[in-house]
């Protein structure tokens, strides 16, 4: 019994001498004090030395990507660095590439903020936000296209303008063994703060639409981190010329949304282009919209009927469709979104009818 | 007590009772950072640092305390605490104060916080019954002997980088095979001095 006695004194002595020396060291040798990090030249933020710049931003709600959690081992993080900040680190090297090291881009969760820093960072991320949300419904519009509409919790809102977008963190699952974030348009209207609604269409060995197609169903949480983005809704009584293929959608569809509430009556023609009948989704709501909106004209066109699609429509691409029906372009202003192939041949052709290049936002689906 | 010069024992932990190359001790790191010579000699230092501090340290716990109270049985966890509040007190230390070191040093002090060559040191002085400049010394030449084994492997691995490896072989596999050719070599010096 004695022994006993002895053994757990003893051991509690040596580990709680040591505790009691860490936790000074803790307060003395590696408390830093207060430091200042600038962003942007504009923002300052005081924060507790000795952090990571990471999880120090994180505390003052500057969201930086960051999908392993600080850990080193993803490589989103990086911020550039303009003053303070220390050395370069063995364990960024991996992910910085000489040209950005020139350029004094760092991982925010290796180096420390030990004395007053001055970064850079995208404007935009000074506005974004971690949210979890739940999936609310989950629904197929097309075979490869899932409509999901994404809620928060009670006492939160998410901020965003219409047309921007957020990223989707997708976990880890069977056949994908490292966590990451895709980019996905809001297709909700931004006076719905309470969720966001996304298209998501599938993409063959796509790491985060097999995640959202084959694993994610309805009631579940998930993480989204946002908004993003600068092509959104420009105030103005400017004619609009929207055009959209696939999923591309989602953010003109937020725009419409958000017009029709604030019974906006700009004159708007929206070209939406797909493949077959098979690939046309929500067109009840745009019929509904367009029921309200008495200026809006939608323009559907397929690229590849096929006999059973029945179809008696536009046939051709949304760039012939411009060509046919497009007039003076130069009064007007465009929003494009859809694959990199659709805007880069869409944006030439509206030039050339005189649209001034200042005038044509756009969205690239990477 | 037994009776070898220190000197003996600082060579022999070198070359004939290498840890890694003898008793294939601290191989996570040491198959995890042997790809640049660089990187592997300032991991070397750092373990030398770490073995020649702790083990002088725990000399003292286990002569002054252990002993004393017949709780030798104990120095299995007494050790690992020990060394691992050590590791990051040093850590500490180092960040605030040297930093210069830091940056080549100390990044690698939480790799060997649970190094097996540095509690396997602290547990061989006690086997052994060394005395205390017999334990200073075997924890120095342990480190050094770690650091030279290391140190080859990176230049060996330097060298393999445009050589043909087998797909299975490619990384640590072809590392473990290097350290049991190595160990071969090693056990050439064995005639020198020995220790046991």
């Amino acid at each position: 019994m004695q022994t006993i006695g002895i053994t757990v004194l003893a051991i509690s002595s040596i580990t709680g001498l040591l505790a009691l020396l860490l936790s000074i060291a803790n307060k003395t040798i590696a408390n830093y004090g207060e430091k200042k990090i600038t962003i942007n030249k504009d923002k300052e933020l005081l924060v507790d030395g000795g952090d990571t710049l990471l999880s120090a931003l994180m505390e003052q709600k500057v969201f930086i990507p960051s999908a392993c959690g600080g850990k080193g081992s993803c490589g989103y993080c990086k911020v550039t660095v303009i003053e303070g900040g220390g050395q370069f680190l063995p364990t960024e090297m991996g992910y910085v590439t000489p040209e950005e090291k020139a350029e004094g881009v760092r991982l925010s969760c290796q180096l420390k903020v030990r004395e007053d820093i001055q970064i850079q960072i995208p404007e935009e991320l000074l506005s974004v936000q971690q949210f979890d949300y739940h999936v609310e419904f989950l629904k197929d519009v097309t075979p490869a296209i899932k409509h999901l509409r994404l809620s928060l919790p009670e006492d939160e809102v998410i901020d965003f303008k219409a047309g921007q977008y957020i990223q989707l963190l997708a976990p880890k699952y069977k056949g994908n063994d490292e966590e990451v974030y895709r980019a996905y348009s809001i297709a909700s209207s931004p006076l719905d703060e309470k969720a966001v609604e996304l298209y998501i269409g599938y993409v063959k060995d796509g790491v985060a639409t097999t995640y959202v197609h084959n694993y994610l169903k309805e009631g579940q949480k998930i993480t989204v981190v946002g908004p993003y983005g600068d092509f959104y809704y420009q105030e103005g009584d400017r004619e609009m010329v929207m055009v959209a293929i696939g999923t591309g959608m989602a953010p003109i569809m937020s725009i419409l949304k958000y017009m029709h509430s604030k019974k906006i009556d700009r004159k708007v023609t929206f070209y939406f282009g797909a493949r077959t009948r098979e690939d046309l989704f929500e067109m009840e709501t745009l019929e509904a919209l367009q029921k309200d909106m008495p200026n809006l004209r939608v323009i559907t066109c397929l690229s590849k009927p096929t006999e059973s699609c029945n179809w008696d429509g536009e046939q051709g691409r949304v760039t012939d469709m411009l060509k046919k029906f497009l007039e003076n372009a130069e009064d007007k202003e465009a929003y494009l979104c859809g694959s990199p192939v659709m805007i880069d041949s869409v944006i030439p052709l509206l030039m050339e009818k005189g649209m001034p290049e200042e005038r044509i936002y756009y969205d690239k689906f990477e | 007590m037994i009776e070898i010069s220190p000197w003996i024992i600082f060579f022999a932990s070198i070359f004939t009772n290498n840890m890694i190359l003898a008793n294939f001790l601290g191989m996570c790191s040491f198959i995890a950072v042997s790809g640049e010579i660089r990187t592997s000699l300032s991991l070397g230092q750092a373990v030398t640092f770490v073995l020649a501090a702790t083990n002088v340290l725990n000399y003292f716990i286990y002569h002054y305390m252990l002993v004393p109270l017949g709780l030798e049985y104990l120095r299995f966890i007494v050790f690992i605490v020990v060394i691992a509040a050590f590791v990051q007190l040093v850590e500490m230390i180092i960040e605030r104060y040297f930093e210069t070191l830091y940056y080549s040093l100390g990044i690698f002090l939480p790799l060997i916080t649970v190094n097996c060559a540095i509690l396997g040191v602290s547990l061989f002085m006690i086997i052994r019954d060394y005395n205390l400049i017999q334990s200073f010394a075997f924890g120095v030449g342990s480190g050094l002997g770690w650091t030279l084994a290391i140190v080859a492997m990176a230049g060996i691995r330097n060298r393999l980088k445009g050589a043909k490896i087998p797909k299975g072989l490619e990384g640590p596999g072809i590392t473990l095979i290097i350290t049991g050719i190595m160990a071969l070599a090693f056990l050439g010096f064995s005639g020198i001095v020995q220790i046991q």
